[in-house]
């Protein structure tokens, strides 16, 4: 199953252009619900007045190597292993779905527009990216919609409440989830059988939720969260901080001080 | 002054929601991100202003003054203990304080009172409150302010 590229299987019955014309749709919708969700909640604005804002209370100017020692920390930290979610499972669990995420659909996308024709050779190391993305995008999300959602674990809702929030998590699982069967169905070889057929159908069918549903739900937190990170770093490293306080200037321990608690104390 | 929560910068972990003692912070449907759902309900106690990891919760002003440009905003820094607070003022006065965090663990040093001793009639009659100074930890005498010193036309 690992070693199987489930779309050069898939090119027997339907036309490589097909899947590449699909895959182009999909980048569409995401183009299109992100700039609707732009105007409509019209964040971009807010975010561009507020660093404007910003700048106006800053204390110091940051040279082009300061800004670009900010950027590096920021994508190292920031975006690359998401600090904004501290130490522990939350954390752990997004990162897990993020590169998932990020294997699952690079290696999707290299095989759908490189490896979908039934003659070419796809290299071994594909399908396993492919797999394990999979694999581990189900794995986070679904940690994260089973035992972490903060509805969940905050404010005693029951596990099965479904809200617009989940949209995106659960498109997401769902999707690479039913890659993954319909992958595995795939390296049975049933012959004519109608279920690796079904789980295609769910595939597309997720995948059609997942990037169509852009604009109503939290799909494009991922361009978003970016921006807003470097913002913050930007504006802590030129003086202004967002109106915040500056760094206490005071002796360890200087009170009696608490290690924060998870908040399950509902 | 309620609070109200910047969306860029909650992450939805919930700290808010745990702590408000009005239990109206809760997490948007949409966004599953944290907001303040009964405004003119909240108590002004700023929990969740200092519980929030991401300083994500700010203070809003009435209508009257809010457009003024005012803001408090707080820096909480478990590994020294502290909380500080930066006040800007609509008039461009800015005033920043350091305090220690004195939280305690939940469910954990809970005051055994109906032990202690009763206050007798010259100590409710203090300025001292009960169990100061030493609930503050400390032994100095606590400042006062005599009657003498009050404004003109306060009467107590």
């Amino acid at each position: 199953m690992f070693a199987n590229n489930p779309f050069s299987i898939l090119a027997e019955s339907v036309s490589p252009i097909l899947m590449q014309s699909f895959v182009i749709l999909m980048g569409l919708l995401v183009i299109a619900g992100t700039l609707m969700d732009i105007i409509h909640k019209k964040n971009v604005k807010y975010f561009f007045n507020n660093a404007k804002k910003a700048k106006k209370s800053a204390t110091k100017n940051l040279t082009t190597g300061e800004r670009i020692s900010v950027i590096s920390k920021t994508i190292a930290s920031d975006i690359a292993t998401t600090s904004e979610l501290g130490a522990g499972k939350r954390r752990l669990a997004h990162v897990m779905g993020m590169y998932g995420t990020i294997l699952f659909w690079t290696a999707s996308v290299v095989m759908i527009f490189f490896y979908s024709s039934p003659q070419s050779t796809t290299p071994s190391a594909w399908p396993i990216v492919w797999h394990v993305g999979a694999l581990l995008t189900v794995l986070g999300g679904s940690w994260f919609w089973f035992f972490l959602r903060v509805d969940v674990y905050s404010e005693a809702h029951p596990w099965y409440r479904v809200i617009k929030a989940d949209l995106f998590v659960l498109a997401l699982v769902a999707s690479s989830l039913f890659g993954l069967i319909w992958s595995f169905l795939q390296s049975m070889s049933l012959q004519d059988r109608w279920d690796d057929k079904v789980f295609l159908v769910f595939f597309i069918v997720s995948n059609l939720v997942l990037f169509g549903g852009v604009y109503w739900s939290k799909f494009a937190h991922m361009f978003y969260k970016p921006g807003a990170a470097l913002q913050k770093n930007l504006a802590e490293a030129d003086g202004s901080r967002d109106n915040l306080p500056p760094e206490a200037d005071a002796p360890e321990q200087f009170g009696l001080g608490i290690k924060r608690e998870e908040p399950k104390h509902y | 002054m309620s609070t109200f929560v910047y969306m860029t910068r909650c992450d939805g972990c919930g700290h808010c929601v745990d702590i408000c003692p009005s239990d109206i912070m809760h997490i948007d449907e949409t966004i599953r991100r944290a907001k303040n759902i009964e405004p003119n309900f909240c108590w002004e106690c700023y929990s969740c202003v200092k519980a929030c990891p991401n300083h994500a919760i700010d203070v809003r002003g009435y209508a009257d003054f809010a457009p003024m440009g005012h803001s408090v905003r707080v820096r909480r820094e478990e590994e020294k203990g502290t909380i500080s607070w930066r006040i800007k003022f609509r008039n461009g006065t800015e005033k920043n304080f350091v305090s220690p965090i004195t939280t305690k663990p939940w469910g954990k040093f809970i005051p055994k009172l109906a032990e202690g001793d009763k206050p007798n009639q010259g100590e409710i009659n203090s300025q001292i409150l009960y169990n100061e100074p030493h609930g503050l930890n400390t032994n100095k005498d606590l400042p006062k302010v005599e009657k003498s010193a009050f404004k003109k036309g306060v009467y107590y």
